[in-house]
Formats: structure tokens, C-alpha cells, sequence
């Protein structure tokens, strides 16, 4: 049974009409009333920015905060290959329900019908609005929008700006928001953090932040408190993320009363460049758009150490191909990742460390010509030769998995509202609309969603009633006692002056979780993992060694609380893994597969979202459900054969 | 396979504080694998720093491939170090050889002032692009998205702008310190493109002007683009001139209408 805090307050009605019905029915802030009040938005990524963006402009006191030195570096920077909507440009019969379907089923039916047809529904607005405000989109020869394939889908619904969408649409949203910020509609708080979320009276009063040039701790009161600062793929340590991702926003907030959901649902995203040393930082990807005209190999006999050029046609492997027939090297992320996973572990992995796949284009070039091939993918190619010093047009390249996404996030409603009343969260850091799977250019999308079309109508419903109202200050002793915790947290880092790094530690822990909560997990794994990590945190406890002090710029202070965070993080992603005894998904479960190795849901027992409530430690946080109802898709075994 | 560089000497500018002097300190380093990154050799040195006791190198970075224009090094004297079209995240060690001595610098501009060893605040930046450097479309009232088509070679054009990364390599590269690549590539992708053309006029007079409050003046080095990781072209400036130009004339043409 769902459990009461856990409401998801789907409007009720046919499908396709919730989304209108919640609009009709939603109280509104009259234009003139609307300055009264103040959102504190927290990030400034797509969804940050857009949401800071739009709420300014409907008249809103906006203030928007980030540890960045300009709001266009957040991390959606990064994302290269497209963004999802169910425009049907190619009359290839795509629809918002086809769209609606398409995110369920790849989600392995772990999310919740409402929103995601919301979000297939409000696609098609954000590429309009992408395109009015200046994004360079990709386009035909007669001038209109081009379109590609993505992981997950037999249709071309994926708009892209050269291998950069995510710069392209994180640059409109920015331009959107400078625009804001340049005429006084947002303040901008830069090289700024998060530390603390202030709940007074059963509300969010607002947040405590420390300033990374000179230490300050300072409150901010606000009427409403969105967090949109992204996903916790760096629990992993390696991972495609930038380097400062981070889950501090979102596990502060879970300590303060904010449900932390499906902790377990990461996606590790199967077109990586193999890890090359053990100093490596980060790990870079490869667009899955490279898989549209790549085919994915290895040698078919194990031991076979010959240069793939020399290696026969009748030799080789194309795994995906021979095993997922009708999506091919398009099959989604969790599936192609297992497949790799599976090769290297037979023993057929390439490179010299014989940790990858080959992805070939040899037949691509053969087919389209070189230059079409640079056209679609130069700037990856590029990067790829910068990274490994091997040209992809002669030899193939080499791929493995890595820490991608992160499904699991905040809990929030149909509203975006967590279970602390007037906190939302959006973008990635929620746990919305990708249920166990993420399918690709549906991130983008999401944030964009979020941030444009949703969160500026459901904070006009929760502000409304307050007009008027006066709401606590910075004075309020709740905040005094935030800061006071805050300055001490941070001090006691420097006190430990013990001999390890931050960086050791978050570099341990990595292992620990990449190791029996990535790709594959079993129950006795994950619990040796629930050993392992809080014996690791009470090492960190106690062996931390931050240099420098906490009165000027000290990195080192910075990622002390990051990894502090992670730690409880990783425990509870592996409790939630060693709870849900089922594979969906990115969550797979070694225990629970079928005679074929595809994860094999219980959709009687675990049909349900897990929400953790925070009660002093990780270790002892409570699961929570919220079953999921289905009434306009029948589960079905996902199947991509 | 991987090789490893040995007897590295590293000079590194720390300056603890913007209004303190500053100076150049070595560090001696071995060990590097050739297929570790720039900012991954620096991490090392920063772990051997914490483990000696003393304080960590400050420097920016985030995505470490070469698209947020964070990273912001002058290695041996120019912006983002040797290897042409790339940023300082994506040099790899392979580019040095043992027994090399690396000098690293912060971005040295009067508009971007040191905020600690290797870091620099370059907000002007975007002080610029908040001057005008957007197109004014409110959300929700946007047309659908193929009701103008755009000639692929226009969009192509303003993507090639469109891709600057704001990292200000070519403002640390200029010997004026002027921000006129930066401005060319946001006016002229925006400027190109038929979305844009509303505000042409307006957007670039704001633009060039807020640089010129900031920045120092061109005089045609083009040093900028040769510094640029994302190779924006010489040609995106003179298309700004141009219009800026056409700006004035125009703008007073209508100001002599009233
Ligand atoms: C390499 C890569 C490629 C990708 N490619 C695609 C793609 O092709 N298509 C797709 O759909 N998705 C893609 N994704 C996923 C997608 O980019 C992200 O999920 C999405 O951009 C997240 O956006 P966001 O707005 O939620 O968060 P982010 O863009 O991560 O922004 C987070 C913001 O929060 C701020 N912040 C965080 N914590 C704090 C704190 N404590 N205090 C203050 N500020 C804070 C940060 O400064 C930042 O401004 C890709 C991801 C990666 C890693
Ligand atoms: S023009 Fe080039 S050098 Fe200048 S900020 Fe843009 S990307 Fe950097
Ligand atoms: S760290 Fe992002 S461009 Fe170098």
C-alpha cells in the first residue's frame, strides 16, 4: 500500500487530460502579487535555468545559486547527443503516446504514468522554444530540423546541435537567464553552495549556503526552495560526470525530511572510453549516436590478439546485432551495458587492457564516404583520437561501460514537490520520469520540462494561499542554528588532521560501489558492501587530512563534503539495491534473471517506488512505498529481441 | 601500452589572495603515465602536496572534455598549453617528454583578476552576454519550430560561433586583453540566424560596448584565434565591426526619425 506521505497527486482523468485538468483546476498568483514573493532556485543547468528563467519573467523575485563561476558551466554542458521530442517531423509515426510508451517501457515500467506523459506531451513546446531563442539546431538542406535515432527507439525523434545539444541548449537557457539577470529580474549568487535546507513550521524556509572564496556561511529566506543540481553518478568516483557533480543538495535535503528515492537506479551508459591508468579522474563518453552507424564487436575466440583489421569477418562477434536482432547496436543502455559487461568478462575484451568492445565504423565510411561521417561525427572522433592517441576513422574504437545517470533522486509528486512542503526538486536530481531506465536525449528533455513548462505553473499553486503571509527570516533561530552546524561541519574536516585525502577516500569508496553496485549486484555482494562502506566513513571519520584552512578558497575543504555525503549515499544505494529483490531496469540483480540473462521483474512485489526516509543514519533510514498504478499501459516483459 | 615521465620540474604560480603578490614555486614530479591528462598530473602533485602537509594547487576545472570552458591554464606561456584546438583538459601528458620543465600560469588579464594560484574570476564575461547577448523569447509563446526554415549554411555558420566554450583563453592570449573573439562568437551566432535579426542592431551595440567598459582594444593580433580550444575563426570579429558599424548608422537614422 502506498504509504501516506508518499501522494502523488495525479489529477484525475483520462490520460491525456490529467496535465490540462491540473491547469484548469491550479490557483493562480495575480501578475502584480507575484513579486511579493521569492523562489530561491538552487543550480543552474537546464533545469535550474530554465525554471529561473521563466519564473522571472512571470514577474517572480528570483534567486538563483551555484557553485560554478558562471551558470552556463553546469554540467548539462557536457551532454552531447540530442534531445527527445515527439514533434513526428518524419511522419514516422511518432506521438506523444508513442513517446508516453516509449518512456515507460524503457523505464522497465518503474515510473509513474502521469508524469511521463506530461513530459512526452510538453516535448514538443521545448524544441519550439529552443528554436525561438537561438539554438543552432541541426537541419535538412531545405532548411527544417533534422532529426536521428537514439538507443530505445525505432523512430527518429532526436533533435541535436552537432555532438553539442547539451551546450547548444544549455547556452539558450543561460542567455535566457543572463537576460534576467542583466535586468534585475534573478539575483546571481556564484561560487556558491549549498550546505543546509531550513524547514520552520512543517515548511521549506529556506537554504544555507557557504561562499567557496572566502568560507561565508549565510542564510537565504524564500517563499520556495527549488533544488536543481543534478545527479550522484560521481558516487562511483569514475564516471562520465564532471568532476564537481555532486549529491550534496539533494542528501542535505534528505537529512532534513525529503525523501531520497530509488537510491539504487543508476545507469551506466554503455559507449565509454575504457579506463586507461589508475590515475585516470573521470571517464569520457562516446555519444550513443556514434551507435546509429557504429557496430559493436569482439573477437569471437577468446585469445584472439590480432589488430581488428586483421581480424575476418567470419571472426567476430557483433554481439548486439546477433542478439537484439530488430534494435541491433541501437538496443538500450542497461542491455548493451550487461552485453559488454558479459563479452569483456568472457575473456574477449580488446585494448590493451583488454577492458573493451570495439565500435566499428569501417562499414559506415565504406557506405556514407568519410566526409559524411566527419559531418555527423567529427567532434567525437576528435576528441577520441585527443584522448586515446588512436584515429577512429582507421582503427575502431574502444568502449566500456561507465557511471552515467542517475535514475533515483528526490522524491517528488506530480507537482515536483518533495516531501518537505515548498522544496522542489527538478531535472536530474528528482527521481520523476526515467523509472529504472534513462532512454538517451530524454535528460535533456526532462530538465527542460521541468524547468519551462512544469515547475512555473505548480509553484503559482503553492504560493497563492501564502499571499500576504509573512514568512520566517534569516534572523529565525532555525536558520542561526543551520549556520552554526554548518561552520562546525566544516571546521571539524580541518580538525581531523589525520593522513589520508579527500580524494583517497572518494577514490575507495568508488571501487567499493562500482564493484557490487554497478552493473551486476547480488545480495551477498551488497552486503559485504554494507560492511565495507561504514567501515570506510569511520576511517574518513577519523584519517581525513584537509590542508589549508576554511577562511579562503580551499578545494580540498570542498570536496571533504562531498565525499562526507557520498559515503551515506552509497550506503543507502546499496541498501535499496539488497532491498528490491527483483532486476528492472539499470538495476540488475545477478539473482533474478531469465533462462536467457535478460533481469526478470517482480512486478507483484516490486511494482512500487522506494522512498527513504532519513532517521539519523543511513543505515537505519526506513523504506517507504509508493505503488505504481498502471491503467493506461499493460506491463509487459520488455523486450528489444 | 602506457609510458611513464620521469623528472618532471613544474613551476606553478601561487598567490594565496587577489591583493596578495604572488610567485613561482617548483615542484618536482616522476612517474606520470604519458596517457594521463594534463589536470590528472596536477592531481597527483595535489595528493603529494596533502600528504607532505601543505595546501593543495587552486585550480578550475569541471568537465574535463573540453566543453565547459572551465579550465583555464597558461602552460609555458601560452593558453591552454602547446597543442592547438584543444583546451587545457584535454592535453595529454604524451605531449611532454621526460625531464621537461612546465611553467603553469593563471590566465593573466586586467579583467579577469586572480582569485587564488591558478584561478581567476572571468565574470565580465558574462556581463557581456547579459548586455544582449540573447534572443528575447519568453517562455511559452514560442511558434512551432519549422515554421522558419533556416538554410543549412546559416545554421551551420552560427554554430560555428555558437560553439565558443567562454573560457577566455582568448582574452589571456591577447596583448591588449580584449574580449573581441568572446564577443564575436555570441553576437554572430545569434546575429546570423533570422530569430536573431529583431535585435540585431541593438544586441551588438550593447554587446560591444559593455566590452569595451571591461576589456582592452583589438588591434588585430590574432593571437586569440590561435589560442581559441574550439578554433573560432577571425571572421566572426570582422562580421561584428560590420555590424556594429551598420548599428550606429542605423540607430541614428531612427533617432533622427523621431
Ligand atoms: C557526458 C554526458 C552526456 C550526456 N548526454 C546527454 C544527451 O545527449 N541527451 C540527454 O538527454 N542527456 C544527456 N546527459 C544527461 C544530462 O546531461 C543531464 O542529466 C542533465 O543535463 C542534468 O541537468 P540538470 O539541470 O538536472 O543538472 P546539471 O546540469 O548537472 O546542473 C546542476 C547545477 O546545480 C548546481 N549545484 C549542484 N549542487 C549544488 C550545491 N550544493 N550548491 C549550489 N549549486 C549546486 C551546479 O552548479 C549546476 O549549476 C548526458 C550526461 C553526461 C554526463
Ligand atoms: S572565443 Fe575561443 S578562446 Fe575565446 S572564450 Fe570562446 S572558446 Fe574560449
Ligand atoms: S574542464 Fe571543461 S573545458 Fe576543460
Amino acid at each position: 500500500m502506498t504509504d501516506s506521505m508518499l501522494q502523488s497527486k495525479i489529477p484525475a482523468g483520462p490520460i491525456a487530460d490529467k496535465w490540462d485538468n491540473y491547469k484548469a483546476d491550479m490557483k493562480l498568483v495575480n501578475p502584480n502579487n507575484k513579486r511579493k514573493f521569492k523562489v530561491l532556485v538552487v543550480g543552474s543547468g537546464l533545469a535550474g535555468s530554465s525554471a529561473a528563467a521563466t519564473l522571472a519573467e512571470l514577474g517572480y523575485d528570483v534567486e538563483v545559486f551555484t557553485f560554478h563561476d558562471s551558470p552556463r558551466r553546469a554540467h548539462s554542458i557536457a551532454a552531447q547527443g540530442g534531445i527527445n521530442a515527439a514533434k513526428n517531423y518524419r511522419g514516422d509515426g511518432d506521438s506523444i503516446h508513442r513517446l508516453f510508451y516509449d518512456t515507460i517501457k524503457g523505464g522497465d515500467f518503474r515510473a509513474r504514468e502521469g508524469n511521463v506523459h506530461r513530459l512526452a506531451q510538453v516535448s514538443v513546446n521545448i524544441i519550439d522554444q529552443m528554436v525561438a531563442q537561438g539554438v543552432p539546431f541541426a537541419r535538412e538542406y531545405g532548411g527544417l530540423l533534422d532529426t536521428r535515432s537514439f538507443g530505445g527507439s525505432q523512430l527518429q525523434r532526436t533533435f541535436y546541435a552537432r555532438g553539442q545539444t547539451g551546450q547548444q541548449l544549455l547556452l539558450g537557457a543561460y542567455q535566457q537567464l543572463a537576460r534576467q539577470i542583466g535586468i534585475g529580474g534573478v539575483k546571481l549568487w556564484n561560487r556558491v553552495e549549498l550546505v543546509d535546507v531550513v524547514n520552520i513550521d512543517g515548511r521549506c524556509a529556506g537554504i544555507v549556503t557557504r561562499d567557496l572564496v572566502n568560507g561565508e556561511i549565510r542564510s537565504h529566506s524564500g517563499h520556495a526552495v527549488v533544488l536543481a543540481t543534478g545527479g550522484y553518478g560521481n558516487a562511483f568516483f569514475l564516471s562520465t560526470n564532471a568532476m564537481m557533480c555532486n549529491v550534496t543538495a539533494a542528501w542535505r535535503a534528505h537529512r532534513k525530511g525529503a525523501y531520497f528515492a530509488n537510491p539504487c537506479y543508476t545507469q551506466i551508459h554503455p559507449t565509454c572510453i575504457p579506463q586507461a591508468d589508475d590515475t585516470q579522474s573521470k571517464l569520457t563518453l562516446m555519444s550513443e549516436s556514434l551507435r546509429n552507424d557504429g557496430r559493436v564487436w569482439v573477437p569471437l575466440n577468446v585469445g584472439d590478439n590480432r589488430p581488428a583489421a586483421e581480424i575476418p569477418e567470419a571472426e567476430r562477434d557483433y554481439y548486439l546485432e546477433r542478439l537484439y536482432p530488430s534494435f541491433g547496436n541501437l538496443a538500450p543502455r542497461d542491455i548493451s551495458s550487461r552485453a559488454a559487461k558479459r563479452a569483456v568478462d568472457s575473456g574477449r575484451g580488446v585494448g590493451p587492457l583488454k577492458n573493451g568492445v570495439y565500435l566499428d565504423f569501417s562499414a559506415a565510411i565504406a557506405r556514407l564516404g568519410k566526409d559524411v561521417v566527419k559531418e555527423r561525427y567529427g567532434n567525437l572522433f576528435d576528441m577520441y583520437e585527443r584522448i586515446t592517441g588512436e584515429n577512429p576513422y582507421d582503427i575502431p574504437m574502444r568502449i566500456y561501460p561507465a557511471s552515467h545517470y542517475t535514475m533515483g533522486g528526490l522524491w517528488v509528486d506530480y507537482e515536483l514537490m518533495t516531501t518537505i512542503p515548498g522544496l522542489y526538486a527538478a531535472g536530474e536530481a528528482n527521481f520523476s520520469d526515467h523509472g529504472a531506465n534513462r532512454l538517451g536525449a530524454s535528460a535533456l528533455m526532462q530538465g527542460l520540462a521541468d524547468g519551462y513548462f512544469v515547475l512555473p505553473y505548480t509553484i503559482g499553486n503553492y504560493l497563492a494561499p501564502m499571499l500576504n503571509k509573512p514568512v520566517p527570516g534569516v534572523d529565525h533561530e532555525a536558520f542561526k542554528t543551520a549556520e552554526n552546524d554548518g561552520r562546525a561541519r566544516f571546521q571539524g574536516f580541518l580538525d581531523i588532521r589525520g593522513k589520508r585525502s579527500p580524494d583517497w577516500f572518494h577514490r575507495e569508496l568508488g571501487k567499493i560501489i562500482w564493484d557490487r553496485c554497478g552493473m551486476e549486484r547480488t545480495a551477498e555482494g551488497l552486503q559485504q558492501a554494507l560492511t565495507d562502506i561504514p567501515a570506510l566513513y569511520d576511517e574518513f571519520k577519523t584519517d581525513l587530512r584537509v590542508t589549508g584552512n576554511g577562511a579562503s578558497l580551499n578545494q580540498t575543504l570542498e570536496k571533504a563534503g562531498r565525499v562526507d555525503d557520498f559515503f551515506q549515499l552509497g550506503m543507502l544505494m546499496c541498501r535499496d539495491a539488497l532491498e528490491r529483490n527483483e532486476s528492472a531496469g539499470g538495476h540488475f540483480r545477478a539473482e533474478y534473471q531469465d533462462d536467457e540473462g535478460e533481469a526478470a521483474r517482480d512486478d507483484e512485489n516490486f511494482a512500487h517506488v522506494a522512498a527513504w526516509e532519513f532517521t539519523g543514519d543511513p543505515m537505519q533510514s526506513n523504506r517507504h512505498k509508493e505503488e505504481l498504478e498502471f491503467e493506461t499501459i499493460h506491463l509487459a516483459k520488455r523486450s528489444y529481441k | 601500452m602506457s609510458h611513464h615521465l620521469e623528472n618532471l620540474t613544474l613551476k606553478i604560480w601561487r598567490q594565496s589572495a587577489p591583493a596578495d603578490g604572488g610567485h613561482f614555486e617548483s615542484y618536482r614530479i616522476d612517474s606520470i603515465s604519458d596517457e594521463a591528462s594534463f589536470l590528472e598530473m596536477l592531481d597527483v602533485l595535489n595528493e603529494k602536496l596533502i600528504d607532505e602537509g601543505l595546501e593543495a594547487i587552486t585550480f578550475d576545472h569541471d568537465c574535463r572534455e573540453g566543453i565547459c570552458g572551465t579550465c583555464s591554464l597558461m602552460i609555458d606561456g601560452q593558453a591552454h598549453g602547446p597543442q592547438r584546438g584543444t583546451a587545457t583538459c584535454q592535453l595529454h601528458m604524451r605531449t611532454f617528454k621526460s625531464g621537461d620543465e612546465i611553467v603553469v600560469e593563471p590566465w593573466r588579464a586586467t579583467a579577469f583578476p586572480i582569485v587564488k594560484d591558478l584561478m581567476v574570476d572571468r565574470s565580465p564575461l558574462d556581463r557581456i552576454v547579459e548586455a544582449g547577448g540573447y534572443i528575447t523569447a519568453t517562455t511559452g509563446g514560442a511558434p512551432d519550430a519549422n515554421i522558419i526554415p533556416i538554410p543549412k549554411p546559416v545554421a551551420d555558420a552560427a554554430m560555428d560561433a555558437a560553439e565558443c566554450i567562454g573560457c577566455g583563453a582568448c582574452v589571456a592570449a591577447c596583448p591588449n586583453g580584449a574580449a573581441n573573439l568572446f564577443t564575436a562568437a555570441k553576437v554572430s551566432h545569434l546575429n546570423l540566424l533570422p530569430q536573431g535579426q529583431a535585435e540585431r542592431w541593438s544586441r551588438v551595440e550593447a554587446m560591444v560596448e559593455t566590452m569595451d567598459e571591461h576589456f582592452g582594444s583589438c588591434t588585430n593580433h590574432g593571437e586569440c584565434e590561435a589560442a581559441c580550444p574550439k578554433s573560432i575563426s577571425l571572421d566572426f570579429i570582422a562580421l561584428m565591426h560590420k555590424d556594429y558599424r551598420r548599428a550606429k548608422v542605423k540607430n541614428r537614422k531612427l533617432i533622427s526619425q523621431i
